[in-house]
């Protein structure tokens, strides 16, 4: 069919992500950013693009976006501006979109995420900047039916909107979402966005191309194409896979590079679906806003932006491996929620060993949370009795099993300290030598069956010795009887 | 005219029970009644509104430093009642659910908003020829142009239809038809008042300011006005001094500077050269030192305007689609872009059209940098120009119009001459200074029109340039005339 042959090819994807921030208000003024409310109740003057009305920049969502920067490892400008990027569009009520165009708030970044081979594959960020969204337009009624006309619906218009740009640095679908599943982490982590992809709150657009080498050794480039809107990770992957294909069957069957051009996906199909060719760039005339002044960031609030931030997911985990001695698994665990990571540091600066706390935390604790619902943080937990009780542990006053997920358990509700509580459940265990000495003499002096049967060989009788001091005296550690005993018969 | 036609007198009057506020309001609406329907200077008139505030005031109810004295708001201020137009068939019906804050400031001093005033539609324009409503006509004589875009302002006030009134200037939309109207008019330094509610025309030169017979007038105005919004992120948080304190001190070593490009102007009226000459003579008079300054370039003032003016423009009118709201195409329509282009065609008047076209191109990609990026390296230069003068002297003295009130009809047919009037107004815009124009005159022939003088100070030295005003109006009888007519 054909005489092409593809002697191996590479794949090139850059991702274009928006990330609606979680701000009370809009972007460039008062009036509440929410989701899920009637059509046009989120709106005000100034969203309406009423004559003479001004924007006002919402000053969090810089802090947000900056809170992202950092964490992509951008460069974060000591300068920026407004820009108006204009278009004409119904859902865009002042025909003009205020963004960012030569001075991104956000630029030169690298992120690492995990590959599939296990090595660290880095991508760069080439920029973040901050924009107002646009609003819906929608082209039926309520319930699917039919209309003759469009019915605008402004509640998203003016919301803050962060356009991050990565370079085409992905080389695998894999690699595209593990690094928009970090991200998600990233701004749920820092907590200016809820990051929920059905609510829209994090859309993708994956642009594709590939570098394809002939059997003579020609490089072919096809043309790259931008899928659009792509808002759940499964997605993503598989536009992505599938486009990838697309293009090099396309050059396969035919020798075409393609056009420049957007597609869409087609979830039912699963294929992606040419939109438009983008033979030429639009002009969107940017020119700087003039009713908005420059942003400056200067050096205190950056500080104070990264104290607030503190550690990283990735940090931290990393910290959590190298410095604490934690498994991979236990360190990526507590490290993915900042605040079980926070409680996770608090109890170990208590004063308790971190891998006690850590076990604590991960079999009880989870257990605790998964049983009340409630993420692992919230349960009202406080750092030092967790330390008290890691320590009782350690220091072989309470069984770390049952009786400890008892105490941590009885915590929740009261905040005394752990000691008080298992001797109150009596739970506690006596490490007293001569309690245990007595115990075993007691035993000894009552039963001297299972002795004769143990020293006459029967291994299995010294369960049944050990099982019958403890039920002498309740409370003693069984780790310090079977040595006691040991030693006896020894 | 009015019995009490200034802000100080209407307030004397009012104070000591001499006159009501409501009587002064009537007598305003009878002056508007008998002269308007010649000059054209309101697109909108609150009678019943104005006489219940003005009842309010009368019964104590009302107080403040403007308290019962008629005004009139240029028609592109917003207000809560009636209509915000801008001259314009776009926002011919249009009703903001919201005030600028500007007219509630107004509104808090006691201030009675007669009515909207006429401009050139959405500011565009030294004539108030362009406007959508027909053109304002000046009290001085109604063959001619009241100046513009604030003409509808100033012929209010020139006609005794009002005690005072609001312009707005981007390019000299004030001085021009303070000057052509013979009145006081002061554009402010930029970022001194809010434009919150101004309907944009070009935002970064666009400013409000008072029009008013006297110095003194103007100060009381600006007192009101003045001020940090935080809802306009480009007002300054400075605070804002008592332009009223001192007023009458003269500035002792007072030091003038003539621009020696000023002089070199063309075009400038001989008439209007002669009055000027005079003004700089009663200065001299007074005490004041000439010093001469130059600025080197004035020249690209008109140019560099004509670029960033329309640029900013066209995207602010950008939002007047017929979809959200204004004048939306009753023609069928294909499409959206038909919906656009045929509601903007017919809604828009030539001028703001021409406009649109000239800012749309200039930002397009490629020509950026050979336009509008050009004029904001000239714009640091004229700044520079200023910077450099303001050294050597307390304000700079020059015409505020090369000529006096052209005739209906003169100019309008070549904007590129219409263009030329604002050569001695637009560098303050350009370099966000503060300037005023004070009548100095009138000409011989054919008829007496007022002549301007006009001052500009260094950014954010109102206080000083009223003072510098004040010493001449002191010293000259011409803010005493009113036009026959009224």
């Amino acid at each position: 069919m054909s005489d092409r042959i593809c002697k191996f090819y590479e794949v090139l994807v850059g991702l274009e992500i928006h990330i609606q921030l979680a701000t009370r208000s809009k972007m460039f003024t008062a009036a509440p950013n929410a989701f899920g409310q009637p059509p046009n109740s989120l709106v005000d003057p100034q969203v309406l693009g009423l004559p003479g009305v001004l924007p006002v920049m919402n000053k969090r969502a810089v802090e947000y976006s900056i809170k992202v920067g950092l964490a992509l490892g951008c460069q974060i400008a000591p300068f920026t501006k407004w820009d108006r990027k204009s278009y004409y569009y119904p859902d865009l009520p002042k025909n003009y979109q205020i963004s960012q165009y030569d001075l991104p708030l956000c630029s030169s970044g690298t992120f690492d995420i995990p590959d599939d081979d296990g090595s660290t594959k880095t991508i760069r960020i080439r920029r973040a900047h901050l924009e107002e969204d646009a609003g819906k337009l929608i082209h039926e009624a309520p319930g699917g039916h039919p209309i003759d006309y469009t019915i605008v619906d402004l509640n998203r218009a003016g919301t803050p909107l962060l356009e991050i740009v990565t370079e085409p640095d992905f080389t695998t679908p894999r690699q595209v979402t593990t690094f928009a599943q970090e991200l998600q982490k990233i701004v749920q982590y820092l907590g200016v966005s809820e990051g929920q992809m059905q609510m829209g709150h994090m859309r993708f657009e994956p642009n594709i191309n590939l570098h394809v080498t002939d059997q003579t050794g020609v490089v072919h480039r096809t043309a790259i194409t931008e899928i659009k809107n792509l808002n759940s990770f499964s997605v993503l992957e598989k536009a992505t896979a599938y486009e990838i294909q697309r293009q090099l069957h396309q050059w396969l069957e035919t020798g075409a590079l393609g056009q420049k051009s957007t597609y869409g996906w087609d979830d039912a199909r699963e294929i992606t679906v040419h939109q438009r060719d983008k033979e030429e760039a639009n002009d969107y005339r940017y020119f700087p806003d003039p009713d908005l002044v420059p942003v400056i960031v200067d050096d205190t609030w950056l500080a104070e932006l990264k104290r607030q931030i503190g550690e990283l997911p990735a940090a931290r985990r990393k910290r959590y491996v190298e410095s604490v001695g934690l498994s991979p698994v236990d360190a990526a665990t507590l490290a993915a929620d900042r605040h079980t990571g926070d409680l996770f540091d608090q109890s170990v600066a208590a004063g308790a060993a971190p891998k006690r706390v850590a076990t604590l935390l991960l079999s009880h604790g989870r257990r605790l949370a998964n049983e009340s619902g409630k993420p692992l943080a919230q349960l009202n937990l406080k750092p030092n009795r967790i330390a008290e009780l890691a320590n009782l542990i350690d220091q072989n006053k309470i069984a770390p099993a049952e009786p400890a997920g008892k105490v941590l358990e009885r915590l929740l509700q009261q905040d005394a300290p752990a000691e008080q509580i298992a001797s109150e459940l009596g739970l506690l265990q006596s490490s007293d030598t001569s309690a245990i000495e007595a115990a075993i003499e007691a035993l000894i002096a009552q039963n001297p069956k299972p002795l004769q049967d143990y020293k006459s060989g029967k291994q299995a009788a010294f369960g049944a010795l050990v099982g019958m001091v403890m039920k002498q005296a309740k409370g003693l550690n069984p780790k310090l009887v079977q040595e006691r005993l040991k030693q006896k018969l020894g | 005219m009015l019995a009490f036609d200034t802000i100080a007198d209407a307030i004397q009057a009012i104070r000591s029970k001499t006159i009501s506020s409501t009587q002064l309001v009537r007598y305003a609406l009878a002056q508007i009644d008998k002269l308007d329907p010649a000059i054209k200077a309101f697109n909108s008139v609150y009678p019943d509104q104005s006489l219940a505030r003005a009842k309010e005031v009368d019964a104590g109810r009302i107080t403040g430093p403007l308290a019962g004295v008629p005004i009139a708001l240029k028609d592109n201020i917003c207000t809560t009642f009636g209509t915000t137009t801008c001259s314009s068939k776009i926002l011919a019906n249009f009703r903001s659910p919201y005030a600028a804050t500007v007219a509630k400031k107004l509104e808090a001093a006691g201030a009675i908003i007669l009515g909207k005033t006429n401009l050139d539609e959405f500011a565009r324009g030294s004539s108030t020829e362009n406007s959508a409503f027909g053109p304002t006509r000046n009290p001085w004589d109604t063959a001619r142009v009241p100046g513009g875009s604030s003409g509808g302002s100033a012929a209010a006030l020139a006609a005794g239809m009002c005690c005072a009134s609001i312009g707005s200037d981007t390019g000299g939309s004030i001085r021009q038809p303070a000057s052509l109207c013979g009145l006081v008019g002061l554009k402010p330094t930029y970022g001194r008042v809010s434009r919150y509610g101004l309907v944009a025309y070009a935002s970064s030169l666009d400013q409000i300011g008072p029009l008013a017979w006297t110095v003194a007038d103007a100060a009381t105005l600006l007192n009101v006005i003045a001020g940090h919004d935080p809802n306009d992120s480009t007002s300054v948080p400075h605070p804002r001094p008592d332009y009223l304190a001192h007023l009458h001190q003269p500035i002792k070593g007072l030091r003038l500077g003539i621009a020696k490009e000023y002089q070199l102007a063309s075009g400038i009226d001989p008439q209007v050269k002669t009055a000027v000459a005079a003004a700089i003579k009663t200065y001299q008079a007074l005490g004041a030192q000439l010093v001469d300054v130059s600025l080197p370039h004035t020249e690209y003032g008109i140019a560099a305007y004509y670029i960033i003016a329309p640029c900013e423009a066209s995207s602010n009118l950008a939002r007047y689609d017929g979809v959200h709201f204004g004048h939306r195409t009753k023609e069928p329509v294909r499409d959206i872009i038909e919906l656009f282009s045929k509601s903007r065609a017919e809604g828009f008047g030539e001028e703001v059209q021409r406009r649109i076209m000239i800012g749309t191109y200039a930002l397009s990609s490629g020509y950026y940098d050979a336009y509008y990026l050009r004029a904001l390296k000239v714009r640091t230069l004229i700044r520079r120009d200023f910077d450099n003068a303001f050294t050597h002297c307390h304000a700079i003295l020059c015409p505020t119009s090369p000529v006096p009130a052209f005739a209906v009809g003169e100019k309008s047919a070549d904007p590129l001459q219409m263009y030329l009037v604002d050569v001695f107004t637009v560098t303050a815009n350009i370099a966000a200074i503060p300037g005023i124009s004070l009548p100095c005159g009138f000409t011989a022939a054919p008829k007496p029109l007022p002549i301007g003088l006009q001052l500009l100070g260094p950014a954010f030295t109102e206080q000083k340039l009223l003072r510098i005003a004040q010493m001449y109006e002191s010293a000259t009888p011409w803010h005493n005339h009113r036009p026959p007519l009224a």
